[in-house]
């Protein structure tokens, strides 16, 4: 069972990858819009595993992305640091429920779901492009840009996450 | 010595993000200087091969497309070879040229980012290196700013560090060419003095003050023109020649002579002080 989970997050990480920089990362929808859906690898990422695995895990996922998008260190840095604010978030949304031994997020309604996910998003790209554009001049384009794409990579994930549900029906 | 251990394990997850954090962001500030790291590149080998191996399989969708580009590339080029007044076999001797031309593909575009990077196929192989000029049929795209084996990554001419000498086609008034990340069609020609006489429309081209580009390559058209804040200078919005979308053949300047002109202005600098 541990084994599968391993290979099962692996795989994940992998195709997560091809899958932003070969599909996602040309979209170029509008001319700049292009989601982020390898945040659904920290929206995945099972709950009760070791909390700096997780961080390193996920900064091995963002430094990934950067690797192919000439991007520096930018992903990295704004998925570390969701990967650190993860279990705030989660208790945010989930309240005491999420300490719980027997808790599962496909448990959890869809409401809490979905908030969940955009809150990941909005801390993410927030991260993302104020460090991309570095000034606080260019504040509108910053929000301007946080609110487009992220409304974009939000519709994106709930259509993966839908399409690859852990829920058996 | 015990509360300081006590300490980090209790924290040890924030000490981690902290620590993560900030290599992070170290690579990110390095890159905001003129050249970016060395290592965080996509013309490494893995990235490298993968975009490639992509590549090889999206080429075949627009073959047609970039089948015609190269004919009619090919026509205008025999249409100037042809009308060329000087046939003499003497000037095409290779030892004469000033500048070599090598040919490559694109395999990686991105035109979203305020810092924009394409990869290319050519690397130090095929003796790419660093600071040499890229350019397609139509004008300029970049300078290559680091190479691998295999590959090698351009700074696009839309990226907000780029800086290139470029001049108004027919007069030598010279500027720079930068790009204020809003337009990925427009470029802005900065540092124009206030006598040059602009008409929208005019051609602008690259200013050959720099041992990158050869001067005359086409850059694009001016779009608007307005005096920047001193009342001095112009400020030009250049509709670029160039569909930065797309994009597929290139081809890699070097000019032989760089090395000496470079090291003629250093030693230059060095005297003065």
């Amino acid at each position: 069972m541990i084994s599968n989970n391993y290979f099962i997050n692996i795989a994940r990480f992998i195709l997560l990858v091809l899958v932003q920089v070969l599909v996602f990362n040309r979209l170029n929808f509008f001319g700049f819009i292009n989601p982020m859906v390898y945040i659904m690898f920290l929206y995945w990422y099972p709950i009760k595993e070791n909390r700096a695995v997780f961080i390193g895990l996920s900064f091995l996922l963002g430094i990934s992305i950067d690797f192919f998008s000439d991007t520096m260190a930018i992903h990295a840095a704004s998925t570390v640091t969701i990967a650190y604010f993860r279990p705030a978030i989660m208790r945010f949304v989930f309240g005491v429920n999420y300490e719980f031994q027997n808790f599962k997020l496909g448990n959890a309604t869809r409401v809490q779901q979905f908030t969940f996910l955009a809150l990941l998003i909005i801390v993410h790209h927030a991260v993302f492009f104020t460090l991309e554009i570095f000034s606080l001049a260019n504040i509108l384009l910053i929000l301007k840009k946080v609110v487009s794409i992220g409304l974009a990579s939000l519709v994106l994930c709930l259509l993966l996450g839908s399409l690859f549900s852990t829920k058996k029906e | 010595m015990q509360q300081i251990i006590n300490f980090i394990i209790r924290y040890k997850n924030f000490l981690l993000y902290i620590f993560l954090l900030t290599v992070s962001l170290a690579f990110t500030i390095q890159s905001h200087s003129y050249h970016h790291s060395r290592f965080f590149n996509s013309s490494n080998w893995i990235s490298g091969n993968i975009y490639e191996a992509s590549n090889s399989f999206f080429t075949y969708f627009d073959l047609g497309e970039e089948n015609r580009k190269l004919i009619e590339e090919n026509k205008r080029l025999r249409d100037r070879l042809f009308n060329l007044k000087t046939t003499d076999s003497v000037d095409l001797d290779s030892v004469q040229k000033t500048y070599t031309i090598t040919s490559g593909k694109i395999i990686k575009n991105s035109y979203a980012n305020p810092r924009n990077y394409i990869t290319i196929d050519k690397g130090s192989k095929d003796s790419i290196r660093p600071d040499m000029g890229v350019i397609t049929d139509h004008g300029i795209l970049g300078i290559v700013e680091n190479t691998s084996k295999n590959f090698a990554t351009v700074q696009s001419i839309l990226n907000e560090n780029s800086i290139i000498n470029a001049k108004i086609k027919n007069s030598d008034q010279f500027g720079s060419l930068v790009w204020n990340t809003k337009d990925y069609n427009v470029v802005q020609l900065i540092d124009i003095p206030r006598m040059a006489n602009l008409t929208i429309g005019d051609t602008i081209v690259t200013g050959g003050m720099s041992t990158i580009f050869p001067a005359d390559i086409p850059i694009g058209t001016i779009q608007k023109f307005d005096l920047n804040n001193s009342q001095s200078l112009y400020t030009i919005d250049v509709a670029l020649f160039n569909d930065m979308t797309d994009l597929k053949h290139i081809y890699i300047v070097y000019n032989k002579n760089q090395e000496e002109i470079i090291k003629l202005q250093t030693e230059t600098k060095s005297d003065d002080q």
